[in-house]
């Protein structure tokens, strides 16, 4: 089996001794031309892997700052459609590997042979579908693998023993690790138990394993040490351009 | 391995961080819901607390003028008035049973909240409800009901801020409160175990309805009707009937106002399979797969969603699908109150209305039972402001 794309790159990060960034904008956000220069922006400011965020109306794995700027993107006639057409204009001249995160619904109307085809033909490495558990997951991953492109599974401060070793056996890419009990979200603490639960999976896990979910700043990340090999960052990225920032400027604290 | 699924229909469509409450839920479902102590003692709350049984009463007027035997579930009479109460007891009693100490929900109108907030007072647990802040609003008085039994109800002002926004609230709040939470989900919708759990409590209706039907009559029903929001009503009432072939099943959505392009809430009429709140079901959606703001007048049925297993039961042809609009369901509405002095929620009116509608292709001397899910009381102050009395 050929090794991923987004595994690779995340070796490459850490090979030059460093965590990979893995940075989170919903498409079409803050809207529909700027999206794209922003995106060529978190290339060019260190991104090693970017999630576009497909917007879906019921975003329940997501906190206020996500859902607000997802549905603000519904507003602006976002579909994954557009998505993966203006993706495929652009993508030779994106250097990151780009991972489609979003809900289930919209991903099973475009259905899942022809989006297995269209976004691997428009260069994309990987999804991530947040309301997709393992139960679920099987034939989505079958029909994704078949053209190349992980499903990358998410695990937490709850998965544990069996399920966590379940999870590990089938994972592609990386796996995610969500920092807390709850909704993506900027938040100044990080749970203790953290520490402990993200030795565990790295123990577990053959894949890297990316920490995500209340990410703000690289000091947060200190007390994990080697357990962490990629970052995502996505609610504290969406407020610094909320508050008239731009993705140069938020990548400069990372890069 | 995938669970819980009726035809294509149902699974556990949930972030991975809920997988480890609802294995624990399956687990209560599976080893304490049969077991006999937990029986006797939902059995003893819903007599001496609840009242039940509800009376099977057959409407001598009505009966008469329509020349078919109409039959009436008074699950209206329950204690706070409507079948939402057979699920929060029975989840109520499941959540003491496992450990937990608070009953989290989401409510549209406010009768499920009310009805968990009952339930979490006659049972010493905390009671946290999520309610649209369009809601909150429409429907003071409910939220009055709950705060004074003990109920925090929080206003969710996110989305289209109703029933659908409520449930993404009550779900992200289940994720972080999980330890010593259970989410009393208001319907027999959401991930498994949820729609077989629901299901399970509020087929009390049939299991009754049933035995009263052959102690009254010496035979079974030919119709059943009961309304559609989430549809745990209908549920209750099919469930018992199911193995009956000559037992016409007839669920009835809301259509809307029934002009051109309006929105409704028929999920199984006029939507499209998807996967919202944790099931694969029918919607009301875009092509896209974003879901679209439902509408009823009715708001217990204002959800665009549908349970799972009744996307099966129409797939399958083992019950019909109804509509009825806005209209015809005040109709119904006046024609109970005024005929009968029963005063029906707008819910359950639309049951009665999808009967009175198909009245002259039900045969003479037919016998037909709706279930009146619901007492009307809490209907009539927006009926005014809206100059519908
Ligand atoms: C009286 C009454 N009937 C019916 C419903 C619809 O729910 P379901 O379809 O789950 O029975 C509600 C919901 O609030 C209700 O209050």
């Amino acid at each position: 089996m050929n090794e991923s794309r987004l595994e690779q790159r995340i070796r490459a990060a850490m090979a030059k001794g460093r965590k990979a960034l893995i940075p989170f904008l919903p498409a079409g956000y803050p809207d529909l031309e700027r999206f794209w220069d922003e995106l060529a922006a978190l290339d060019a400011g260190g991104a090693d892997i970017i999630e576009i965020g497909v917007p879906f109306s019921d975003p329940v794995a997501d906190g206020p700052v996500v859902e607000r700027a997802s549905l603000h993107c519904l507003e602006l006639g976002v579909s994954l459609a557009w998505i993966i057409a203006e993706l495929k204009k652009r993508r030779a001249s994106i250097g990151a590997e780009i991972v489609l995160m979003g809900y289930m619904n919209p991903f099973l109307q475009y259905g899942f042979e022809r989006l297995a085809a269209d976004a691997a033909d428009a260069g994309v490495a990987g999804l991530i579908i947040p309301d997709l558990p393992y139960e679920e997951a099987m034939d989505v991953k079958r029909t994704l693998g078949a053209r190349g492109i992980d499903l990358v599974y998410l695990v937490g401060l709850n998965t544990e023993g069996e399920r966590l070793a379940m999870y590990a056996a089938d994972a592609a890419g990386f796996a995610y690790f969500v920092s807390v009990l709850g909704t993506t979200g900027v938040r100044e603490t990080l749970p203790e138990e953290i520490t402990a639960k993200l030795a565990a999976a790295k123990k577990t896990f053959r894949v890297p394993l990316a920490l995500g979910f209340g990410i703000k700043t690289p000091e947060q990340l200190a007390a994990y040490g080697d357990d962490l090999d990629a970052v995502v960052f996505g609610s504290a990225l969406i407020r610094h351009i909320e508050e008239g920032g731009t993705a140069a400027e938020f990548m400069r604290r990372w890069a | 391995m995938k669970k819980g699924y009726y035809g294509t229909f149902g699974g556990q469509f949930v972030p991975e961080l809920l997988m480890p409450p609802l294995i624990e839920l399956e687990k209560a479902y599976r080893d304490i819901l049969p077991s006999k102590p937990f029986q006797d003692e939902l059995g003893a709350l819903l007599r001496d607390y609840v009242g039940r049984p509800s009376p099977l009463y057959r409407c001598p007027n009505l009966s008469r003028r329509l020349g078919f035997d109409l039959w009436l579930k008074r699950e209206d009479l329950n204690h706070s008035g409507a079948h939402k109460i057979n699920n929060t007891m029975g989840q109520g009693l499941l959540t003491r049973h496992m450990g937990k100490r608070v009953l989290l929900a989401e409510t549209g109108a406010g009768q499920h909240g009310v009805a968990t907030a009952t339930a979490a007072a006659m049972l010493g647990l905390d009671c946290v409800v999520y309610m649209g802040a369009v809601d909150v609003h429409r429907q003071s008085l409910n939220v009055k009901r709950m705060e004074l039994m003990g109920a925090t109800v929080h206003p969710v002002e996110s989305g289209t801020k109703t029933l659908k926004d409520a449930t993404n609230a009550a779900l992200r709040h289940w994720i972080a409160e999980q330890r010593d939470t259970h989410y009393c989900i208001g319907s027999v919708v959401g991930p498994h175990p949820f729609p077989a759990l629901v299901r399970d409590l509020q087929a009390v209706i049939s299991k009754e309805a049933r035995a009263q039907f052959l102690e009254a009559t010496g035979a079974l029903p030919d119709y059943v009707v009961a309304c559609c929001g989430g549809g745990s009503n209908a549920m209750g009432a099919f469930h018992h009937f199911i193995p009956d072939a000559s037992v016409k099943l007839v669920a009835v959505e809301a259509g809307g106002s029934g002009e051109p392009g309006c929105h409704h809430s028929a999920a199984i009429g006029k939507g499209t399979p998807g996967v919202l709140h944790g099931m694969h079901t029918e919607l009301i959606q875009t092509a896209d797969g974003q879901i679209e703001p439902s509408h009823s007048i009715a708001a217990g049925l204002d959800y665009p969603g549908v349970g799972p297993e009744h996307a099966w039961l129409a797939e399958s042809g083992r019950a019909h699908y109804g509509l009825v609009h806005d209209a015809d369901a005040l109709d119904a509405f006046k024609v109970l109150s005024r005929e009968e002095g029963i005063i029906p929620a707008l819910e359950s009116s639309h049951a009665l209305a999808w009967v009175l509608r198909h009245h002259d292709e039900i045969p003479a001397g037919a016998t037909v039972m709706v279930c009146l899910s619901g007492r009307g009381d809490k209907d009539l102050d927006i009926m005014q402001e809206m100059g519908l009395l």
